[in-house]
């Protein structure tokens, strides 16, 4: 890739968008997945009781199990949310940026 | 073809001798004969060398050899990474946690899970538009080759050969106690087994025997799953219950956290550990160049991601199942060992938990699949394990390194091959030379190298302008040094295996403190570098971002 190539990508609105966007989007994923695993990690090394707590009076299933599947689930849905719009949304941008550079 | 078709036809027969022999050796050992496993077993190996058989004649280019063409679709690989993830010891081991101590297993499932978004957010996809065959291409891809790409394949080859021992002597011990073959016997079988699929099939054989694997474990798993449901009306409430009666403690300990993660420190440093060490193992980042495009890369961890879970949820419910069906069970108690040291220790110790509650759900039949399929997992991941560190040592060592690039594709398609069957021999040897060893260690170990060596200088590459040669150099080698050094002096080396009295690094997990020195040094030693070739590489690094995020320039560059 060339200089003239590089500035020209550079410059065009398209990739700028897709960048931030996208950059903004992919940190906001991770970061909700790092504050709920940490958050769960953390419990477990300071206060484990938490998570030992039965469910309700009549059941020996603690608040942990359903805690920790939340957390399997989760993990899943956040890929699935990211994969669909980068599947739509960026894609099409970067189609478009595609399409930009290889007119003129 | 023909020499081909001779070997498969002296393997299958070889196979079945090797088998028949093996049984009668069996009874000497007073060791059940599993006539379903050791069916299974061989329908299983009839069906991927015919599968081998088949990649074989499609496997002609370097590009074939490496990535399968590129044909993958994002599914299939989904299958096949969530198949190189879920590995015997993650199955029986996983398995085992949770049935020995409840919860912990589960918070050990979940720390393997989180990696995997972080992975498709950050790495999946700069991965798929950089890099042709390893993760080093990426790496290397504005540094210079030489250094990099040393380092990188040293890397690689440190966590694929520690998995590799973990894996080997896994298998031998599984299919001597499943099958009653002898442990030499196993670990041979297992290696060479592994040098026909790699080598005749590539990348494209090793894929689709993963994906058969992945599907035949997730099919046993939810079957037993189901089965031990089915016991209590589905209901997860009775089962827990069911469970703490049978252990019979008076506290609910198997449905509470206990002593796996007990000082912050162990806690961050083993999630680091995970998360990083994910990230930065080779045979999972080579399957990204197998899909066609950054589309695909995404589905593929999308799928993984389910699967793996759902396996994570299916190992859950199996500990459990073993709890209340194995667990005092007469049948699967170790009379022998509960003669010494007490309590109701189960035949094979703890990761035979699955195998035997197939045997309470499902009969003999259904003993011999899961046993089968035991194997074949083990089979399965020591191929793409394989693949990985042969990948590194012709298209990075021999190829980049030794030739500067010139080599041909079909002369470093043949070194790739050598490679196989060199590390298929090394792992033979280490499997025998392990048997007696506490390997506890060496899968912490690889996931401790993976992300204070391995990591660091791929996502710096991909993000940060401002690293250099030097600095990952320099940073990436403090990393790996510092993994080695603190598994040494901690507890599990330093105390369990060279019997002193006290660790000098008190954790189990180095990963905290490795992976910082890593990226600290890593930065310290770019920031301070002022070379000529310090700034052309800072000045490379726009057209590398654009080519990260865009694509543009990857369609090409797969054939140079």
């Amino acid at each position: 890739m060339n200089k003239e190539l590089v500035d020209k990508i550079k410059a065009n609105p398209d990739y700028q968008k897709l960048v931030k966007t996208r950059t903004a989007f992919a940190i906001k994923l991770s970061i909700a997945m790092l504050i709920v695993y940490f958050a769960f990690i953390l419990t477990i090394a300071f206060e484990p009781s938490a998570l030992a707590v039965p469910l309700s009076a009549d059941t020996v299933t603690t608040i942990g199990i359903p805690i920790g599947m939340v957390i399997i689930v989760f993990a899943f849905v956040l890929t699935g949310i990211y994969t669909k719009r980068a599947n739509g949304e960026f894609d099409d941008l970067t189609k478009k940026i595609k399409n930009a550079v290889k007119e003129n | 073809m023909n020499i081909i078709n001779r070997v498969f036809l002296f393997l299958v027969l070889g196979t079945i001798a090797v088998f028949a022999s093996g049984t009668i050796e069996g009874e000497i050992e007073k060791q059940a004969l599993n006539v379903s496993a050791i069916v299974m077993f061989v329908i299983f190996v009839g069906a991927t060398l015919g599968i081998t058989y088949w990649a074989a004649k499609r496997t002609k280019s370097a590009k074939d050899f490496y990535t399968a063409g590129g044909g993958i679709t994002g599914f299939q690989n989904g299958m096949a990474i969530a198949g190189d993830y879920m590995s015997a010891a993650s199955f029986l081991g996983i398995s085992g946690l949770v049935y020995l101590k409840g919860y912990d297993g589960l918070i050990y499932s979940i720390g393997f899970l989180v990696g995997w978004p972080i992975i498709l957010f950050l790495i999946a996809e700069p991965l798929r538009n950089l890099g042709k065959y390893t993760f080093a291409d990426v790496a290397s891809y504005r540094l210079k080759q030489t250094p990099i790409r040393t380092l990188a394949a040293a890397g690689s080859i440190a966590t694929v050969i520690l998995y590799l021992i973990a894996q080997m002597v896994g298998a031998g011990k599984l299919i001597q106690l499943l099958f009653g073959l002898d442990y030499e016997v196993a670990v041979i079988l297992v290696g060479v087994l592994m040098i026909l699929y790699v080598t005749f099939g590539g990348m494209l054989a090793t894929t689709w025997v993963q994906i058969v694997k992945a599907f035949l474990l997730l099919s046993g798993a939810t079957f037993m799953a189901i089965a031990v449901m089915a016991h209590y009306d589905f209901s997860f409430g009775s089962l827990f219950a069911a469970a703490v009666d049978a252990r019979n403690t008076g506290s609910l300990d198997v449905m509470s956290p206990g002593g796996l993660v007990s000082d912050p420190v162990s806690a961050i440093s083993l999630a680091i550990a995970l998360m990083f060490g994910t990230a930065g193992l080779p045979h999972i980042l080579m399957r990204f160049f197998t899909v066609g495009d950054a589309k695909e890369a995404r589905k593929s961890v999308f799928f993984a991601t389910g699967f793996i879970g759902y396996f994570y949820i299916l190992t859950f419910i199996i500990g459990f199942g073993a709890i209340v069906m194995v667990f005092k069970n007469p049948e699967y108690l170790d009379i022998a060992k509960q003669a010494i040291s007490g309590g109701y220790p189960i035949l094979g110790g703890k990761n035979m938990a699955a195998i035997h509650l197939s045997h309470a759900v499902g009969g003999d039949f259904f003993l011999g699949f899961i046993s089968a399929v035991a194997f074949a997992t083990i089979l399965a991941v020591v191929s793409g394990l394989t693949l990985a560190g042969a990948s590194a040592i012709s298209h990075d060592l021999y190829a980049s390194v030794f030739k500067k690039g010139k080599a041909d594709g079909q002369a470093e398609m043949k070194v790739s091959k050598m490679a196989t069957v060199a590390l298929g021999i090394v792992a033979i040897m280490m499997g025998i030379a392990f048997e007696q060893q506490n390997i506890a260690f060496v899968v912490g170990l690889a996931f401790a190298i993976a992300a204070s060596a391995n990591f660091p200088i791929l996502f710096l590459s991909m993000y940060w302008k401002n690293l250099t040669t030097r600095g990952a150099v320099i940073g990436g080698s403090l990393g790996l040094a510092t993994a080695v050094i603190l598994v040494i002096l901690g507890p599990i080396v330093w105390v369990q295996i060279l019997g002193n009295a006290e660790a000098i690094f008190p954790y189990k997990y180095p990963a905290l403190f490795s992976v910082t020195v890593s990226f600290v040094s890593i930065w310290f030693f770019s920031i301070t570098d002022s070379s000529y070739d310090a700034k052309a590489e800072r000045e490379a690094f726009e057209a590398q971002y654009i080519r990260s995020q865009t694509g543009i320039g990857a369609e090409g560059a797969s054939e140079h």
